[in-house]
C-alpha cells in the first residue's frame, strides 16, 4: 500500500462501542498491509461520559495522536458528541453521523459501531473481505450474524453517501 | 500467536509479551490506569502474575523473586511508585540477583489520575537505571534490554511508560527465539542483602559505581539513536514526545534517548555541537533540559506553559515557534459519571441529604463529588480518607466534627485502608467517627479487578477472602455494621445519623455488587456453559 497517512477519529459515549470500532478498523489496515496506530484513553473516561479514539494508517505513521484539525473522517456514535468533536475534522472532511444508519434497520442496535464503520469502509483502500474476516475474529461466533448484516448494510449506505 | 510475527498490540500488551518471552517468572502489581492491562495480558499469555493488596508490597514480592534469582515485574501507575518507594530506595542499594524490572506509567494530563508527576525523577532520586519506549515495539525490544542490564548490574531497572505508549496500538515485530530462564536459586550474600547502616554503607559506594559504568555503557551501547538531517535545528527527546516531534519537525535532526537514566551525556554534548539550534522537547517537567544545562550544554527547552498536559503535534508546533498565547480550550465533552443504578449512589444521596463533611477516596465512588451529590469534600490519595477524616474530627468544632465522615471503597480499603482503622482506634477524636466502606466487591474503577476482599484471584479463581467486619472488630472498632443489598435507604439513614450522635468509633459497610461485574460475571458464566 503506497499512501499518505489517513486520519479517522470515532467518537461516542462509554459504552457504545468507540474502542470496538477503532480496535476493529485499526486491525482491518493492519492486515491489509499498512502501518497503523491508533491512541485513546481508558479509564475514568469511559463511565458514561464522551470517548474518543484515534486511528490513523499508511505508509508510515509517527504520532499516534491525530494533529488538531487533521481528522480526514469523523465517525460519531452519538448525536450529542457531533459538535463536541467537530472541530478536530480538517476542511473537506467526511463527516459520518450517527443517523447514516437507521437503528431500527439494524437487527440488533448494539450494532450500530460496526454498521458505522461498513459507512467509512466505502471511503478507504481496504478489501471487503479484510473487514469481513476482522469482524468475525472481534466477537463470538453468534453475534457474528448480526454485525455482517449491520457492516453491509452501512458500507451500502456510505457508497452512496460518502465516497467519492 | 507464533514467534517472529507482526503484532498489532498496545504497549502494554507489548511489555506482557516481552516479559512472557523473556521469561519472567513472576509478575506482580495493583491496577492503576494506564498500567492495568500489562499484568492482565500477562497472566493471559500463561505468565505467573498476581494482584498484590497496593504498590508495596507488589514491589516486595518482586523483590523477593528477583533476590531468588529469578526475573521479576512489577507494574504499577505512576502514584503506584510513592506507595512503593520505600523498598524501591534501598533496593538499589541491595541490588538482586535475578532480573527486577519495574514499570511504572505516567498519566501527564491526568486522563485517569490525581496528579500529573514526572516519574523521570525517580531514576535520579533513587540512583537506577531508567528506560523510556516511545511506541509497541520498543516497549517490547526495551523490556528484553531491561531485564539484561538488571542482570548484569544486578540492580531493578525503571521502566517508564506514558498513557499513550501504554495504550497506544502500534506494529511489534516478536522475537525469533525466547530468552532462555535462569534457574532461581539462593545464596546466603547477607552483605548484600541485609541493609543494616554497615552493609548499607559501602552498598552505597557500589550502587554510584554501578551507575557510573551505566552511564558509559549507554554512550557507547545505549538504546539510543541519532536520525540526521539538516545542521539547522537538533532535537533531544525521548518517549512519545519523539514521535509528536518527528511529524512536527520532519526536516530536523533528532537524538531520540532510550536510556534516560543515566543520560549519554558524551552523546548529548557531541549531538549538540553538531547542531545550530539545539531544543529538547520533553513532556511534563524539564527533566532532561534541566541535566543538560547542568552538564554545560547549552540548549533551549520548552516554554513553562507546555510542562502542563499532554504533548501532541500541535503542541510540538507551538513549542517550536515559540507561540505562547493561549491555546484553544477542548469543547467539552460529557463528563463519566456513576452508572444508573450504581449502589454507589444512594450512599451519596443520603451522606448530601444528612450535610456530612466527607472526607473522600480514590475509585469510581469519587465521581460522589459530582452533582446531583456534590457528597464528597476531600480526596487527595488512595486510602487518604480515614486519615484525613480523624484529623478533621480532631480539630473541629464538636457540630462540624460529628458531621465528619470517611468514605473508601473496598479494594482502596485493603490498599491502604488498614493502617488508618489502626490510628482511628489508636488516636480516636473525643467524637468518636464514622468510617465507610463502599464494598462493591471490586476494583471498579480500573476495569473491575479482583482484590483480596473479593475471594478471587487475578485469573477469577476462587481465593480466601478476607472479612472486612472480622479485621475491623479484630482491631477494636467498636461498632461495625453490615447493610446488604436488602437494606432499606431509610436503614442507612438511621444507622449513619445515629453513628455521627454518638461517640463511638464506627465502621459502616455498604456491601453491593458493582452492576458492571455483575453483568460481566452472567456474560462470563454464558460463555463457559457455551
Ligand atoms: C497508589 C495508587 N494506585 C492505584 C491507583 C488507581 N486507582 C484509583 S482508585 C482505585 C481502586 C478503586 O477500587 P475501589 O476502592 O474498590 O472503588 P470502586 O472503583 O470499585 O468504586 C485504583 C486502583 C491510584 N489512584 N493510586
Amino acid at each position: 500500500m503506497k499512501q499518505p497517512v489517513i486520519n479517522i477519529k470515532i467518537a461516542g459515549l462509554g459504552g457504545q462501542g468507540v474502542i470496538r470500532a477503532s480496535d476493529i478498523l485499526a486491525e482491518a489496515a493492519f492486515r491489509a498491509g499498512a502501518d497503523v496506530k491508533k491512541s485513546e484513553l481508558h479509564g475514568m473516561s469511559q463511565r458514561g461520559g464522551s470517548v474518543s479514539s484515534d486511528v490513523r494508517f499508511g505508509d508510515k505513521v509517527l504520532s499516534p495522536m491525530i494533529p488538531g484539525g487533521e481528522t480526514d473522517y469523523l465517525l460519531v456514535l452519538s448525536p450529542d458528541q457531533v459538535e463536541n468533536n467537530l472541530p478536530a475534522l480538517k476542511p473537506g472532511g467526511v463527516l459520518i453521523r450517527p443517523e447514516t444508519v437507521a437503528e431500527s434497520a439494524l437487527r440488533n442496535k448494539k450494532s450500530l459501531n460496526v454498521a458505522l464503520l461498513g459507512a467509512l469502509s466505502a471511503c478507504l483502500p481496504i478489501p471487503e473481505e479484510v473487514w469481513l474476516e476482522t469482524i468475525r475474529q472481534s466477537f463470538p461466533e453468534a453475534l457474528y450474524a448480526d454485525n455482517e448484516q449491520a457492516f453491509r448494510l452501512g458500507r451500502e449506505q456510505g457508497a452512496k453517501q460518502y465516497a467519492h | 500467536m507464533t514467534l517472529n510475527e507482526r503484532l498489532l498490540l498496545s504497549g502494554d500488551e507489548a511489555v506482557a509479551l516481552a516479559a512472557f518471552d523473556c521469561n519472567v517468572a513472576l509478575g506482580a502489581g495493583y491496577p492503576g490506569t494506564p498500567s492495568t492491562e500489562i499484568l492482565e495480558y500477562f497472566a493471559h499469555l500463561g505468565g505467573h502474575a498476581e494482584w498484590s493488596p497496593n504498590e508495596k508490597v507488589a514491589f516486595e514480592v518482586a523483590l523477593g523473586a528477583a533476590f531468588g534469582s529469578a526475573r521479576a515485574l512489577t507494574t504499577m501507575k505512576h502514584v503506584g511508585l510513592n506507595v512503593a518507594a520505600d523498598p524501591l530506595f534501598t533496593a538499589a542499594y541491595s541490588g538482586v540477583n535475578g532480573a527486577l524490572i519495574v514499570v511504572s506509567a505516567d498519566d501527564p494530563g491526568m486522563a485517569s489520575s490525581q496528579n500529573e508527576q514526572d516519574n523521570r525523577r525517580y531514576a535520579e532520586a533513587a540512583g537506577l537505571p531508567m528506560l523510556e519506549p516511545s511506541d509497541s515495539q520498543e516497549a517490547y525490544d526495551f523490556f528484553a534490554l531491561a531485564v539484561e542490564i538488571s542482570e548484569k548490574w544486578r540492580i531493578p531497572v525503571l521502566f517508564r511508560m506514558t498513557t499513550r505508549v501504554c495504550h497506544s496500538k502500534t506494529i511489534v515485530r516478536r522475537r525469533e527465539e525466547r530468552m532462555p530462564a535462569p534457574t532461581p536459586a539462593f545464596d546466603h550474600d547477607r552483605r548484600a542483602r541485609v541493609m543494616v547502616p554497615a552493609n548499607a554503607r559501602p552498598a552505597h559506594q557500589r550502587l554510584r559505581k554501578k551507575l557510573a559504568e551505566m552511564a558509559a555503557w549507554n554512550d557507547d551501547h545505549g538504546p539510543n539513536k541519532v536520525v540526521a538531517s539538516g545542521p539547522e535545528l537538533g532535537i533531544i527527546t525521548s518517549g512519545i514526545s519523539f514521535m509528536h516531534t518527528r511529524e512536527a519537525a520532519p526536516q530536523a535532526s533528532f537524538l531520540k534517548i532510550g536510556m534516560t537514566y543515566p543520560l549519554p551525556m558524551e552523546m548529548i554534548r557531541r549531538f549538540a555541537a553538531s547542531v545550530e539550534r539545539c531544543m529538547v522537547i520533553e513532556e511534563g517537567d524539564p527533566v532532561l533540559a534541566t541535566a543538560i544545562r547542568a552538564a554545560g550544554i547549552a540548549v533551549e527547552s520548552k516554554a513553562e506553559m507546555y510542562r502542563f498536559g499532554e504533548l501532541d503535534v500541535t503542541r510540538v508546533r507551538r513549542i517550536l515557534r515559540r507561540d505562547e498565547s493561549p491555546e484553544a480550550a477542548p469543547l467539552p465533552g460529557k463528563p463519566p459519571q456513576l452508572c444508573p443504578g450504581c449502589p454507589h449512589r444512594r450512599v451519596f444521596e443520603v451522606l448530601r441529604d444528612q450535610d456530612c463533611i466527607v472526607a473522600g477516596d480514590i475509585g469510581c465512588y469519587t465521581l460522589g463529588v459530582l452533582p446531583p451529590f456534590e457528597a464528597m469534600d476531600t480526596c487527595v490519595c488512595m486510602g487518604a480518607s480515614i486519615g484525613v477524616g480523624l484529623g478533621l474530627r480532631h480539630v473541629l468544632p464538636e457540630e462540624q466534627a460529628r458531621r465528619v465522615v470517611s468514605v473508601i471503597g473496598d479494594s482502596t480499603f485493603v490498599h491502604s485502608g488498614l493502617t488508618g482503622l489502626a490510628e482511628m482506634v489508636y488516636n480516636p477524636p473525643s467524637t468518636g467517627h464514622v468510617v465507610m466502606i463502599l464494598d462493591n466487591s471490586t476494583t471498579a474503577m480500573t476495569g473491575l479487578q479482583e482484590h483480596p476482599g473479593t475471594g478471587r484471584t487475578l485469573l477469577g479463581e476462587t481465593a480466601p477472602k478476607m472479612s472486612f467486619e472480622q479485621v475491623a472488630q479484630a482491631m477494636g472498632v467498636q461498632q461495625v455494621h453490615v447493610l446488604h443489598g436488602g437494606s432499606t435507604v431509610e436503614d442507612l439513614e438511621d444507622l449513619l445519623a445515629q453513628a455521627r450522635r454518638s461517640n463511638d468509633l464506627t465502621l459502616i459497610i455498604a456491601r453491593n455488587p458493582c452492576l458492571l461485574s455483575a453483568k460481566r460475571d452472567a456474560r462470563r458464566g454464558k460463555e463457559e456453559k457455551a
